[in-house]
């Protein structure tokens, strides 16, 4: 595997006349040295603990919040949560001020503290994030929701926590859709599953009748468009989350798949194959115009939409193979900007604009690259038997993507998981789904 | 001199074209099922009617029609002909080593090679359609280079 040998120390700048930030995390390179963290249990007094329990059937409220914290924290590879035995302070007593020289002695450079109250029928989390060495609190704030959204409180102090540490916004409280898979290779049952960032909150939105593939969020998270062969006729969907409302999206006299929003949510972008030639089209979801952007006899498909909407990345065999190209969103100024050895496809605008990921294969194997949006800086993050299609995290740090493993002439051994990994090529880990996992998709932040 | 140089040009052809057919004999023997990259064994085929095969293959990338191919296709034009009240759905497919959108563009362009062809050969458009299914239904799961040329394919299948 190819990595960037950038250095891996851990930065962390001390400014100890200044006000501002004390602690600060680089989250540009890879890190092998994480910032120990000590995020001890949440407080709740019984009588808080025992009307959630009823409520939730959850015993230890506080303890399943900073678990939810911990593990968002150590799965960035940016931080080491330290163990819980360790604490020398009681969680009631941390929260109101911390003996920092106890949290100092086992360490710990930052801590995290905080209490969980039920009032009225609705839970009220409060939480501080601490400086250890400096001796001072550095993030103060509190949430209120109903006892059934408690998990989503965790991620949102994970990204409050995350955006006070690193100085860019965190990615935890996001979900993931993605395509679930079961059965053998050559009957392949696939359904859309939507799931919490860090794999909790399962919830399959298709029975698997048909076969449906390559689901996308749009802006607000609540719309999804995908590929369905309902009534064996593939075409481009668009699908409520809420109401569970599907619509064939356009009336397309043949295939239409790879599917996107734009930016702004009030159109899809997509391939529409007639004849044996694709080609992108756009559909303006609020007044039904079609536009053709393209009109190549090649395959032109996989596109994305630049951030602000006025470019278009997309895959074409134009050239004679799949090569990735860049063109105004009207269709004009087609320029190709992948020249490296072998074929790239799925390219994918980063969120921050600056960059396009792909998938590149090259000799039998296959890569997940970024590469700047002119082609330059092309570098491989990861390279395997078979991987495809990644996506962004909001922040643009991040990249999920599937990965398939080889099988025997039976078809055993055959597994599609997601896995992700960091912009810097580090911090490489499989994203645990209930079943066999696809085409992952990841939504923006839910809560701002 | 031009006589010269072309003769001297087919001595050159045929001594290059014993060594080809050598080293094809030789990787005959490892696998009599792949030629060119494309499947010529017959494991898989299944009949639309006595010898008429119902499907043809291709190499990777590729949606060219091989000599073999339009064999299969010409004796499907025959049958349909034959058969008038029959329509078909020619269902294209890849192998699973590319990404999942190109692939169901790959398939739709090789499903609509094998259409062309029939079309060519008289059977009217509106007896045919043609599904791609990208890499999504593989007839063999192995992850190998013969599995693989099984699923590269455009496989015509009775609709009525």
């Amino acid at each position: 595997m190819r990595k960037i040998k950038l250095a891996i120390l851990l930065l962390i700048i001390i400014f100890p006349l200044k006000a501002s930030a004390l602690i600060e995390v680089d989250i540009t390179r890879g890190n092998l040295n994480p910032l120990p963290i000590a995020v001890s249990a949440l407080y709740s007094d019984q009588e808080t603990s025992e009307a959630l329990k009823k409520e939730i059937k959850i015993d230890k409220i506080g303890d399943e919040i900073s678990s939810v914290i911990e593990n968002n924290l150590k799965a960035t590879g940016l931080f080491n949560p330290l163990e819980k035995k360790a604490f020398l302070q009681k969680p009631d007593v941390a929260h109101l001020k911390p003996r920092f020289e106890d949290w100092s002695l086992i360490k710990a450079q930052a801590l995290i503290t905080g209490k969980v109250e039920f009032r009225d029928d609705r839970v009220r989390v409060e939480f501080r994030l601490w400086d250890v060495l400096a001796a001072r609190e550095m993030l103060a704030l509190a949430f209120t929701t109903t006892p059934n959204n408690w998990r989503r409180i965790g991620h949102i102090i994970s990204d409050k926590i995350y955006e006070r540490l690193t100085g860019e916004k965190g990615y935890f409280d996001t979900r993931i859709i993605y395509v679930s898979e079961e059965g053998p290779k050559t009957k392949r049952v696939k359904k859309l599953a939507i799931m919490d960032q860090d794999g909790f909150n399962t919830k399959y939105l298709t029975l698997g009748n048909e076969l449906v593939l390559t689901p996308r969020f749009n802006p607000t998270n609540q719309m999804v468009t995908y590929l369905s062969y309902f009534k064996n006729l593939p075409r481009v969907y668009l699908l409520d989350i809420e109401t569970g409302i599907q619509e064939v999206v356009g009336d397309f006299p043949g295939m239409t798949f790879a599917p996107r929003f734009s930016p702004d949510g009030k159109k899809i972008i997509m391939s529409f194959a007639k004849d044996g030639n694709s080609d992108i089209y756009t559909m303006n979801l609020e007044n039904r115009i079609v536009e053709r952007i393209t009109n190549h006899p090649s395959i032109d498909t996989s596109p994305s939409y630049s951030p602000d909407g006025k470019f278009i990345t997309f895959n074409s065999d134009r050239s004679g193979y799949q090569q990735i190209y860049v063109m105004k969103s009207d269709g004009s100024k087609v320029k190709r900007i992948s020249f490296g050895n072998g074929l790239y496809g799925t390219p994918v605008w980063s969120p921050r604009g600056d960059l396009i990921a792909f998938t590149k294969l090259h000799k039998g194997k296959f890569y997940i690259g970024v590469m700047r949006t002119d082609g330059t800086g092309e570098r491989l993050l990861t390279e395997n038997y078979y991987q495809e299609a990644p996506s962004w995290s909001p922040n643009g740090r991040v990249l999920i993507f599937y990965r398939e493993t080889k099988s025997n002439s039976d078809g055993e051994g055959f597994s599609a998981k997601l896995w992700s990994i960091d912009l810097t090529g580090y911090n490489e880990r499989q994203v645990i789904t209930e079943t066999d996992a696809s085409d992952p998709s990841w939504s923006s932040l839910l809560s701002n | 001199m031009i006589f010269k140089k072309s003769t001297y040009n087919l001595i050159l052809a045929s001594i290059f074209a014993l060594l080809l057919s050598a080293c094809a004999q030789q990787s005959a023997k490892i696998d009599s099922q792949i030629q060119g990259d494309v499947y010529t064994g017959t494991d898989t085929v299944e009949y639309l009617a006595d010898g008429v095969p119902d499907r043809v293959f291709f190499a990777t990338n590729e949606s060219v029609l091989t000599t073999a191919s339009r064999d299969t296709l010409r004796k499907q034009a025959a049958w349909l002909r034959k058969n008038s009240n029959i329509n078909v759905v020619l269902e294209g497919h890849a192998d699973e080593r590319g990404t999942r959108e190109y692939n169901l563009a790959l398939g739709e362009r090789r499903a609509n090679a094998a259409k062309d062809y029939l079309m060519t050969y008289g059977i009217s458009e509106n007896r045919i359609s043609v599904i791609s299914y990208g890499k999504e239904r593989p007839v063999d799961s192995g992850s190998n280079p013969l599995s693989w040329s099984k699923n590269r394919r455009s496989v015509t299948v009775k609709a009525n």
